[in-house]
């Protein structure tokens, strides 16, 4: 498992802006009365979205507006990987370095990041620029390597096209995210063999009304034979 | 090979609208109301006779899960809760779905709500899934104000709510208990089963977990008969799966086929072969990191379905497809999973939290052959000591990669342990 623990450093408060506070009321109300504490993973991220981290005066404000206590939000927040413990750059850069990214080349990209940043994976450069780590499996292994930055997933890096991202969001840039070699999502590079008609072609459809009579007689016989006395 | 006229994903790559104007050209919510009034039991028993098998791994019949749930709504409301927390290493097959087909999974989600008589849905998706959750989330928004979904699902009668739930990040939560304790606002902790779900689940209340892909391709199953489904594919393993194959092949690439296609052929007609052609391979994973790797030998002819590679002592899993060339470190290969449980093991339980440890540290050792030959087995005995011994299956899933290697590779180990040994010698000399 992962330990994880609260940053040193802590600012005095926090308070949601209006816009998280209209929004945070809206996802509450997506569960059940009573149950308002299933908000306490979207409340820490929409706290990570406002101040780039989640921080310990986040958590206990949470744990209030949840009626929940303080160590049952800390727990959470300490538990899932996603939540930022301390701060992290402005560009915070988040190499898969899985299996499946491992055997593409995933170690060629995460020392292109460290060569080009001049950091280490887990710390961030000294103008709070960027900030970089390495993940366990991002879920996009058939466009491996693949590196998370921000919200977006940049897939089939290579050593040369993470430089040019790199470039790119030191200009203050935000390059167009998905595979960096032109594939359409998870299509196999080239030539389509598969998925080439036309898609809009009518679905033979079954015969609903001769469906629910074989149904309604396959049940009427299996309650015969359980009604029949055992022989 | 599959012809396309099988194929439920037609969007899988995203080439046409998503949306709900595209989703509709494509066959989706296409009599979904009709379906609905042919009646919750027909629709569990058109389930069963397909044949289809959870496809989050495990392979349970889909149709029997939903039948375990009570029959009768009482005070306690049921609920379906839809497992999107994909991040089994080298599975990436519902992400297409969630960004490409979102109506599909949509209106699985009404059509197996309505047949156990759930009136609310969450779809739990990974956090990390930002943009495929913003798809969704306005394919959801499109569903309410077209009336699919709401106060009156497709003029039905029944009113089904259906809600997206983004995690943070935490590969246990795709263990159902696990996925239920945090949708709940909790650590994703594992619960001991019994009660199951369909009993006591979210909220304590009746509960089906089921995959994505479990789900989308209800609608489609539905609506071209039972029978279609389970005509494709081999007995016991029906229908169409979604394959992802990555790792070193021309092409990596997802694409749905027929179950039991054999494994070489999916690999060369599809991801273009193994890099260096299939005399280059050295090994696959045919399942997800959580199941034991196959020798060339064994992928020369293996068939990928749940039983075919149950029979060779793996997996189909998630159908995630890893290939490993003869470039590659195939210790290192499996050290990096080991590192990757160590990572995620909740540490709920003792064999999990200090086995998966003890197995990283080890398999790194293995890795540079700073070990004794006996050591080998002492992983080997470790692992059965994990396996079996935990709440949820993730100790399992730690220690059948590590098995697979000893059983397939042990001569690699010993040979690293004994070129170790003598060049400590050497150097010793020197």
């Amino acid at each position: 498992m992962s330990a994880r623990e609260l940053a040193k450093d802590q600012p005095a408060s926090f308070a949601f802006n209006a816009e998280y506070l209209e929004r945070a009321k809206k996802v509450i109300a997506k569960y059940p009365a009573g149950r308002q504490a299933s908000a306490v993973i979207p409340l820490l991220d929409f706290a990570q979205r406002q101040e780039g981290w989640v921080t310990r005066p986040a958590i206990e404000a949470i744990a209030k507006m949840l009626d929940m206590a303080a160590i049952r939000v800390l727990e959470v927040a300490t538990f899932y990987t996603m939540f930022n413990l301390a701060p992290v750059g402005k560009t915070h850069i988040q190499v898969c370095t899985s299996l499946s990214c491992a055997v593409r080349g995933a170690g060629d990209v995460l020392k292109t990041c460290k060569d080009k940043l001049g950091i280490d994976a887990g710390d961030v450069t000294a103008d709070k620029a960027f900030s970089l780590i390495e993940v366990e499996c991002s879920g996009a292994c058939v466009n491996a390597p693949v590196v998370q930055i921000g919200d977006d997933y940049y897939e089939d890096v290579d050593p040369a096209s993470m430089a040019k991202l790199i470039d790119a969001f030191k200009r203050g840039e935000t390059p167009k995210y998905g595979s960096m070699i032109g594939r359409d999502g998870s299509a196999p590079a080239g030539e389509p063999i598969t998925l080439t008609e036309d898609p809009t072609k009518p679905i033979p459809k079954q015969d609903l009304a001769a469906a629910k009579a074989a149904f309604e007689k396959a049940k009427a016989e299996a309650a015969a034979k359980a009604a029949a006395p055992k022989a | 090979m599959l012809a396309d006229k099988d194929r439920i994903f037609t969007n899988l790559y995203g080439r046409h609208d998503w949306r709900l104007k595209g989703a509709r050209a494509r066959g989706d919510w296409d009599g979904t109301k009709e379906l609905m009034l042919m009646g919750a039991d027909w629709i569990i028993d058109e389930m069963k006779r397909s044949g289809l098998r959870g496809r989050g791994g495990a392979g349970f019949p889909t149709g029997l899960k939903w039948s375990f749930m009570p029959k009768q709504e009482s005070d306690r409301p049921h609920y379906l809760v839809v497992n999107a927390d994909e991040g089994e290493p080298g599975t990436c097959k519902d992400r297409d779905m969630l960004r490409y087909d979102p109506h599909k999974l949509i209106e699985g989600c009404l059509l197996a709500s309505f047949a156990m008589k759930a009136h609310a849905c969450y779809i739990y998706i990974r956090g990390e899934f930002y943009n495929e959750a913003s798809n969704l989330q306005v394919a959801i928004d499109e569903a309410y104000e077209a009336g699919l979904i709401g106060d009156n699902a497709c003029g039905s009668g029944w009113k089904f709510d259906l809600y997206l739930h983004r995690g943070a990040g935490a590969y246990i939560c795709g263990e159902e208990t696990a996925l239920i304790e945090s949708l709940e606002g909790k650590k994703g902790q594992p619960r001991l089963k019994p009660p199951f779900p369909a009993g006591v689940g979210l909220y304590g209340c009746p509960t089906t977990v089921n995959n994505v892909e479990s789900i989308a391709v209800a609608p489609t199953i539905l609506r071209r008969g039972a029978s279609w489904f389970a005509g494709i594919g081999r007995p016991n393993n029906t229908g169409t799966k979604v394959f992802c194959i990555s790792g070193n092949v021309n092409k990596p690439c997802n694409v749905e086929d027929s179950m039991g296609i054999p494994l070489k052929e999916l690999i060369e007609k599809h991801a273009g072969g193994v890099r260096g052609g299939w005399d280059n391979l050295q090994g696959i994973i045919p399942g997800g990191a959580s199941v034991p790797i196959l020798p060339k030998s064994i992928c020369d002819t293996v068939l990928m379905d749940f039983d075919s590679l149950r029979d060779v002592k793996s997996g189909l899993g998630t159908a995630a497809v890893m290939v490993m060339d003869k470039s590659q470190d195939v210790v290192a290969c499996i050290s990096r999973l080991s590192d990757f449980y160590k990572h995620e093991s909740c540490g709920q339980c003792t064999p999990c939290r200090e086995g998966c440890g003890w197995l990283a540290r080890v398999m790194r050792r293995m890795v540079k052959g700073d070990a004794t030959l006996e050591e080998i087995d002492t992983l080997e005995q470790v692992t059965y000591q994990i396996e079996g011994h935990t709440i949820c299956a993730l100790g399992d899933a730690a220690a059948w990669p590590v098995q697979g290697l000893i059983r397939h590779f042990r001569p690699e180990l010993e040979r690293r342990i004994r070129d170790y040994r003598d060049a400590k010698v050497r150097n010793r000399a020197a």
